[in-house]
Parts: structure tokens; C-alpha cells; sequence
């Protein structure tokens, strides 16, 4: 059992207990303990958090995909500008990318009108920031590995010798 | 309103002495009080409970859309050879020429069938150790073999003895079957003991068939191919499959290696029985043996939590259980609670609605032990064990 095992297990469900980790691993749950509480004082483990189909509780959120451009400063590159935009609780993820723009960032907003004011208003206005192309998510498909409605029905029979 | 109908019709009397010497299964009444019911938890299957990885499937439905519907060649596609010749020697170090010393089944059933009618002769011996698969005496017999039976234990890790093996040697013995990781026992067969099984093998000229489906299925421990013991190449006849491994039962698709002269031999009876493994199936494998690794690691890694999880859950009842370090498979001992095993798999699915499978179903020698495969969610284990564990406490 390593650490890293641990850690991959929580990524997958958040909510196995200790208790079932160390079965599971076939390690001490005092053991296990320790580890997650050293892994969340590290901030290696950031967050546990919950993925939820919105689709099935009335649409309520809106996200868009928005390509910024920006002019990388001297000394800090790209992270001050990036940490300008990240800092907005409205920008759910940010990453600097390769290609033909530098920061993808992932806007959530109740209404499409929301998203374009926080675009127009607080994004593209920032100084090095020298343009963004917004593109709406119309559907999500799959997260984080996770299928949201899954058509699979794999069926087993009962007993197989 | 049900019809009688008459004993005696051409139907008894029409059948073969081959097929009614197979002793029909034991546990048919077990079958039937299963089909009945609702909401069972079942530990009684024999294969994994993930779907086929995507890039799998999505290779075998590509095939299909460009049309490869016809026959391949009787040994199997020519690019699933090479790459499984690939495969064998990246494992095991081992070299088999992809032109006559693989061939491609359907599953290691048929493989295992077409060894044993490739090789046994009418009265021929083929020792095996118990409890095991059900298909192995099974497969003698369609032969006309004699399966010989060497039971294992619990207190020898059910590894078959090879002093055990070579007391069972007779003027009339053929083979060896080998089994493992071991259906239903969970059981591998540390290297030592294979390399003195090997010499057993060597000294009285017998072959070796080794099924090895469950070879990647393995928990801290190394699987050792028979094939890849010194000198054992040339006398052993590899059998090994996707079912498992890949979780592609239904794609029925597995393969045999051996030499050259008894690989021709089981291609003619393929030949003529199967015509060539499904031309889907095959593509579906090549891409197993191409991209599927990730999946596999991914897939050994979650049984392995569930494994020892459920092996720990169950001596916390209070059952004596072997650890099993490969397959799918826990066999508890249930004899503590005084009920034979087919009693006990038969209440425990009436009162619990678990099911699991009675060690007898895997030989005599499985009595006092049950099949629970723990192929299944975490949920439906835990669940499994609380229904177990009340079972246990209501009848001791």
C-alpha cells in the first residue's frame, strides 16, 4: 500500500472511509488516518468535493469555455495575469495552454447574460489581456471521468461456473 | 397445464456413452431456487463485472463498419498472432512462431477441449488437482480420458503436491492439467513447486496443459507461465484468454500455444468444428493485446482492494479463509457451521438472498468450502458480508 494508492482511491469516491481503505488496502485504519491527515495538511488532498448532474434538477448553470490571449509580462510570464483571472469565483478552472491561446478558463454563471457581463466587464478589460473568444457549453457529456448518463446495461447472469 | 411425457422416447436412448458418462452438475436444484428469485446479491458468477474497455469495443465495431464480416484463417488473423506472439515473449520471454504455434480460439474452452482430443487416446490418465474448474474432468472424458484427481487442501494453500502428482503416475498417465491461478480456489502456484511439477513432468514424458486465463489476475505475487519453465516449452500446451484479463467474456476469444505438431493437430479438429474464433472478436482482441494494459492495471488494482476486503470481512465472521492471490475468487471454509456446503449456499440464497457457489460443484474435495467471487461492487460486498454474518450467527 502506498500513499499514492490512497489518494487515487479517494479521487475516485470521496467517501470511503478510512475504515474501508484500510480494509481494502489491508492496512491500519490508525495508518490511513495519518496519511490522509498529513495528505490534507499538505494540501495534496485540496478539496472533497461532490459532481452533480444539473441537468436532472432544472438546468440552473451555465458554463463557457473562454479563450484568452495575453501578453506575457516580464519576470512573471503569464501567472500574474492568470492569477488576476483566477481569483474571480466565476472562473471555475484555469490553465495555461499550448497553442494558439494561453489561458483556457472555465466560466460558470446562472444565466448565459451573466457570463457575457463578467467576460466584457471584468475579463477581457484586464491590462494584458489582449482578447478572448467565449464558446457556451451546450451539453456535458462526461467529467472527470465520469459518464453523466450512461446507456451501458451490462447484465450478468447470476451464476457462472 | 403441464405434459408428461412418455420416459422411454428416442430422446434417453438416442444418447452416447461419451456424454452420459459426464455426471450432470450437483447444484441444478440451486440453479433453479436462484432463477426464482429477486434482488440477490450474486457472488456466484465467474467473470469480472466491468464492461469491456471502450477502445475495445470501438475497435471490433470499427472492423465491422469496414465490413470484416467473413472467415478469417483457421489459426486465427494473422496480425492477432503476430501481436499475441509479441505478447508472449514481452511476458514471458517466450518465442512461439506465430505461423504454426499459436492458434486462435473460441475462449480457452475450446482450446482446452481441442488439447484433449488432440492428445488423449481412449483410457489415457490426465491427473488434475481439485477442487477445480468443472470443465477439466469434463473435457478428459469427451475424450474418453480418465481424469485422475489429486485433491488439494487448505492447509497446503491448495497447491497441487508434485509428490502428490507423481503417486498418481500409472503405466496409462498422459498429462498433467494445471490450473492456475486457480478457479475456484483463488490458488497460484508458487515457481518452486511448478519447477518440481515440471520435473515430475520431464522424468515420466508427460505433457503439460496449462491454463493460465487468470495469469494477469494476480495480487503481490508473479505469475510463472509453465511454458516458461526450463525445458517445459516443448512439452506444454499453453492455453490463455481475454475473458479475464480484459473483461471480454462474452467476445469468446482465447488462444493456444504449444509445439508445432500438436498446434497442427488441434487446428484440424478446429478446422473442422469451429472454422476460424468470430472475425469481430478477433479484431476486439488485437486491440486488447495493443492498448488494453492500462486497463488491465486499473482493473487488477480495484479487485485487489475488493479481494482483500472481502477476505478480511469474511474471517472477521469468523470463517477460516485462505488468501487468495489470484483470480476473482475467495473460498471460505464453511464447515464450522455444521451444514454441508450445498446447504449451506442453498439457505444462505433463501434466507439471505446471497448466492455463492458450493465447493462441491468443483470436486468432492471443495466440500466445506463455498465460491464467492468478489468481482462485484464494494456496496454489494459489504452488504454481502453483513447478510453472511447474520446467517452465521442465526445457525451457530
Amino acid at each position: 500500500m502506498s500513499n499514492k494508492e490512497i489518494l487515487r482511491m479517494l479521487e475516485k469516491d470521496a467517501k470511503l472511509t478510512h475504515e474501508q481503505i484500510a480494509t481494502m488496502t489491508g492496512t491500519s485504519t490508525t495508518d490511513v488516518s495519518q496519511i490522509i491527515k498529513q495528505a490534507e495538511e499538505d494540501r495534496v488532498i485540496v478539496k472533497y468535493k461532490t459532481l452533480i448532474n444539473w441537468n436532472k434538477v432544472g438546468n440552473e448553470h451555465v458554463w463557457a469555455l473562454v479563450e484568452v490571449k495575453i501578453t506575457p509580462q516580464r519576470e512573471v510570464g503569464f501567472d500574474a495575469i492568470a492569477e488576476r483571472i483566477y481569483k474571480f469565483d466565476e472562473a471555475r478552472t484555469v490553465y495555461l495552454m499550448s497553442g494558439t491561446y494561453d489561458l483556457a478558463v472555465v466560466v460558470e454563471g446562472r444565466t448565459m447574460q451573466e457570463i457575457a457581463e463578467f467576460v466584457t466587464r471584468k475579463l477581457a478589460p484586464i491590462e494584458g489581456v489582449t482578447g478572448t473568444v467565449s464558446h457556451f457549453v451546450l451539453r456535458r457529456y462526461k467529467e472527470d471521468g465520469e459518464i453523466f448518463d450512461t446507456k451501458e446495461e451490462g447484465k450478468r447472469q447470476a451464476v457462472i461456473l | 397445464m403441464t405434459t408428461i411425457r412418455p420416459v422411454n422416447t428416442v430422446g434417453s436412448t438416442a444418447l452416447s456413452q461419451r456424454v452420459n458418462s459426464i455426471a450432470p452438475s450437483g447444484i441444478r436444484k440451486f440453479f433453479d431456487l436462484l432463477a426464482s428469485m429477486d434482488d440477490v446479491i450474486s457472488l456466484g458468477v465467474g467473470e469480472p463485472d466491468y464492461t469491456t474497455p471502450w477502445s475495445i469495443r470501438e475497435a471490433a465495431i470499427y472492423s465491422l463498419e469496414r465490413g470484416r464480416t467473413m472467415y478469417t484463417s483457421n489459426l486465427g488473423m494473422p496480425e492477432l498472432r503476430k501481436e499475441l506472439s509479441r505478447h508472449l515473449e514481452r511476458c514471458y520471454g517466450l518465442h512461439y512462431d506465430p505461423n504454426n504455434e499459436l492458434l486462435i480460439t473460441v475462449g480457452v474452452s475450446e482450446a482446452l477441449d481441442l488439447a484433449m482430443r488432440a492428445t488423449i487416446n481412449p483410457g489415457d490418465q490426465v491427473i488434475m488437482g481439485a477442487p477445480c474448474y468443472v470443465a477439466y474432468p469434463a473435457s478428459v472424458q469427451l475424450s474418453s480420458g480418465e481424469p485422475v484427481i489429486v485433491p488439494t487442501t487448505e492447509k497446503n494453500l491448495f497447491e497441487i503436491s508434485p509428490s502428490d502428482i507423481e503417486a498418481a503416475i500409472t503405466p496409462r498417465s498422459k498429462a498433467i492439467l494445471s490450473g492456475y491461478p486457480a478457479n475456484p480456489t483463488g490458488a497460484v502456484l508458487p515457481r518452486e513447486k511448478m519447477l518440481q511439477i515440471a520435473d515430475v513432468a520431464r522424468r515420466h514424458n508427460l505433457l503439460v496443459i496449462s491454463d493460465e486465463i487468470y495469469a494477469r489476475l494476480v495480487y503481490g505475487i508473479e505469475h510463472t507461465c509453465f511454458a516458461s519453465l526450463p525445458g517445459m516449452q516443448e512439452r506444454t500446451i499453453l492455453m490463455g484468454g481475454f475473458s479475464k484479463a480484459y473483461a471480454m467474456t462474452g467476445w469468446r476469444i482465447g488462444y493456444a500455444a504449444g509445439p508445432r505438431e500438436i498446434i497442427a493437430a488441434m487446428t484440424k479438429i478446429h478446422q473442422y468444428t469451429i472454422m476460424c474464433a468470430p472475425t469481430m472478436a478477433q479484431a476486439a482482441a488485437l486491440e486488447a493485446l495493443r492498448t488494453g494494459d492500462n486497463n488491465v492495471e486499473e482493473m487488477v488494482a480495484n479487485y485487489n482492494h475488493r479481494r482483500q476486503m472481502f477476505v478480511s470481512g469474511l474471517r472477521q465472521i469468523g470463517f477460516s479463509c485462505f488468501e487468495p492471490k489470484g483470480a476473482f475468487y475467495a473460498f471460505p471454509n464453511i464447515s464450522t457451521t455444521g451444514m454441508s456446503s450445498e446447504i449451506f449456499a442453498e439457505k444462505l440464497l433463501s434466507e439471505e438472498k446471497v448466492a455463492v457457489v458450493p465447493g462441491t460443484a468443483f470436486g468432492e474435495c471443495g466440500e466445506g468450502y463455498v465460491r464467492c467471487c468478489y468481482a462485484t461492487s464494494i456496496s454489494e460486498l459489504e452488504e454481502s458480508l453483513v447478510r453472511i454474518k447474520r446467517f452465521v450467527s442465526k445457525h451457530t
